[in-house]
């Protein structure tokens, strides 16, 4: 049952970057090139996007636990350091080369393009990169 | 190349995606970040915490197909740019995204709901960072 559910979520969730746009490196592109053929129909999909996880995530938290585990996993860092910021201004540089983000990425898999699944195969490479150099760094912090 | 604007589609989209990130969270306590859905799947801890990410990450590549059966339609995907960069692009938002601890869903949607202070840096710190990178490929280099 809790596989089955965790497979409706996935589901709902690709439909709407399906019809959102987010999965068309041409429309997320345009959404970064203010200077150039600019599309803002982005910004509707972060607002969309936000009212309803404001909203929602704020009436689950009454309850004392999730439907199929024991409680609720959030993350509860606050430290701003250098992973954040430096790992953040990276995966923005990367989003602004290939057009595509890993939960764009994965829905977009299902039509069949092979552009996404050699995305993937590379973002996979590089966490693999990230765990080569953790010896260098602290553990990554949670969102 | 031009990409049509679209606010009402991407506005329904991102309800839906908010929708599956209430979902997650109600049903298995988590937050709906690709990133850790997908390094979790990459980087096995258990089994348990395998299967929910493989059905969750099987129900996201269904949404293009089941769409398909519903509207005639297969969601567009135009890749305007080359394997080279896909490949370049994808292992950055791959290292970035593991080292930031999240992307355009952990911290764009999930955490910015939360009003999480690390997605508030993360956030404008990867739009700046694309939109630089946007700006440097198609109007410094005419890519």
């Amino acid at each position: 049952m809790k596989l089955f559910y965790a497979l409706i979520t996935g589901l709902v969730f690709g439909i709407g970057i399906s019809l959102s746009g987010m999965m068309d490196p041409a429309k997320v592109l345009n959404f970064f090139d203010l200077a150039g053929t600019w599309d803002p129909s982005l910004a509707f999909v972060m607002g969309g996007a936000l009212i309803v996880t404001f909203v929602g995530y704020r009436l689950v938290w009454r309850r004392d636990a999730p439907l199929f585990e024991a409680r609720f996993q959030i993350p509860t860092g606050t430290a701003i350091d250098k992973n954040l910021v430096g790992g953040s201004a990276l995966f923005g540089i990367g989003w602004g080369i290939a057009g595509f983000c890993p939960g764009a990425a994965i829905p977009a898999l299902g039509t069949g393009r092979w552009e996404v699944a050699l995305f993937l195969i590379a973002v996979t490479a590089g966490f693999y990169l990230r765990r080569l150099l953790a010896p260098m760094q602290t553990a990554g912090a949670a969102t | 190349m031009e990409t049509a604007f679209t606010p009402f589609t991407s506005f329904g989209g991102g309800l839906a995606i908010g929708l599956g990130a209430v979902l997650l969270m109600l049903g298995l306590g988590r937050i709906f970040g690709a990133t850790g859905i997908m390094s979790g799947a990459v980087f096995i801890t258990s089994r348990a915490e395998l299967s929910w990410r493989l059905a969750l990450i099987a129900g996201m590549v269904l949404a293009p197909v089941t769409l398909f059966f519903v509207t005639g339609q297969m969601p567009v995907v135009n890749v305007p740019v080359s394997p080279v960069m896909i490949v370049i692009g994808g292992v950055i938002v791959g290292l970035g995204a593991s080292l930031g601890s999240g992307c355009t869903s952990g911290h764009g949607v999930c955490g910015l709901s939360r009003l999480s202070v690390r997605s508030l840096v993360a956030v404008p710190t990867f739009m700046v960072t694309a939109a630089i990178t946007v700006f440097i490929i198609r109007h410094v280099f005419g890519a």
